[in-house]
């Protein structure tokens, strides 16, 4: 198998790259924490999010905080081993050359 | 994508994992002034001790004792107070929030082996034990800087290597407990905070 195909799509783009780094290292994000951390519009992070959850690379979850709507988001099983699988494959990459 | 777009992904990655998960702005000078708070705090009880209470460093009695439990109560609170002052600037300086989620993950994390340690010191006193805890409270204190480590700069850990391994030391000869004590929250502070302060906040 080549490494080329090891690089995901879904993750060639530095939004949806930096959603799923957050999600790696903590248990939940939710939407302003990812929008500062970001730097990202509410619509382009909200069109990215629905990007990842489309082919369930993470995890949506509305709720409300008081009355305040809250959606926070979690990486999924799937979504952290094709992160891991991108990583590496980028790892390759990088020390081949 | 070009080979120089991978390394910035890969950085963009890590800076982000970082960021997200670690509260990075404790002060380094606040490290300094609590070494000096303990330096301070030890020679009013080595004092004490000296004057009224025999010359020696482990039996305690009466006012003597308590007052010596005042000075610690003391050196804790000014240290906790100087710590969050100065971390509070220095997160305004990076734009970092104080009170968001990866402060209170380091917060809780460095509390809860430093509040059971306190309160296991305390029954240690209570029964009459005071050689221990000198040793124990390093131990504690040691433990909490390790947990702690893993929400901030993780170089804290050391820190709480040295204190742990000087815990056991005084645990293991409660004679030396009190120089123990010296080196650990005192001398050990300053030139950790130093060092931090160095190479964290100079630039």
């Amino acid at each position: 198998m080549s490494i080329i195909t090891n690089i995901n799509k879904l993750f060639d783009h530095r939004i949806r790259l930096g959603i799923m780094s957050i999600l790696m290292v903590n248990e939940y994000a939710d939407f302003n924490m990812l929008k500062e951390l970001l730097g990202a519009t509410d619509g382009n992070l909200a069109s990215h999010t629905k990007a990842l959850e489309k082919s369930e690379y993470i995890l949506v979850e509305k709720q409300f905080i008081g009355r305040k709507p809250n959606t926070r988001y979690s990486a999924t099983k799937l979504g952290k081993a094709e992160f891991k699988k991108h990583i590496e494959a980028l790892e390759k990459l990088i020390n081949k050359t | 994508m070009s080979n120089e777009d991978y390394l910035k992904d890969i950085s963009e990655i890590k800076n982000l994992m970082n960021k997200s998960s670690r509260f990075i702005s404790l002060s380094g000078l606040s490290g300094v002034l609590a070494g000096i708070y303990a330096l301070i705090g030890a020679a009013i009880a080595y004092w004490l001790v000296i004057n009224y209470s025999g010359g020696t460093l482990y039996i305690f009695h009466g006012w003597v004792f308590w007052t010596c439990m005042a000075v610690l109560l003391m050196v804790a609170l000014l240290s906790a107070v100087t710590g969050i002052m100065l971390t509070t600037r220095k997160a305004k300086k990076n734009n970092e929030k104080i009170w968001d989620n990866s402060s209170k993950r380091l917060l809780f994390n460095f509390l809860i082996p430093l509040v059971v340690g306190g309160i296991y010191c305390m029954i240690i006193l209570n029964q009459g034990r005071y050689g221990q805890t000198g040793g124990l409270m390093l131990i504690f204190y040691g433990l909490a800087l390790v947990s702690a480590s893993k929400y901030s700069i993780g170089d804290i850990k050391y820190l709480g290597y040295i204190q742990i391994i000087l815990g056991l030391i005084a645990s293991y000869s409660p004679g030396y407990g009190f120089w123990l004590w010296v080196i650990g929250f005192g001398i050990m502070h300053i030139v950790y905070g130093a060092w931090m302060h160095f190479k964290y906040d100079v630039k």
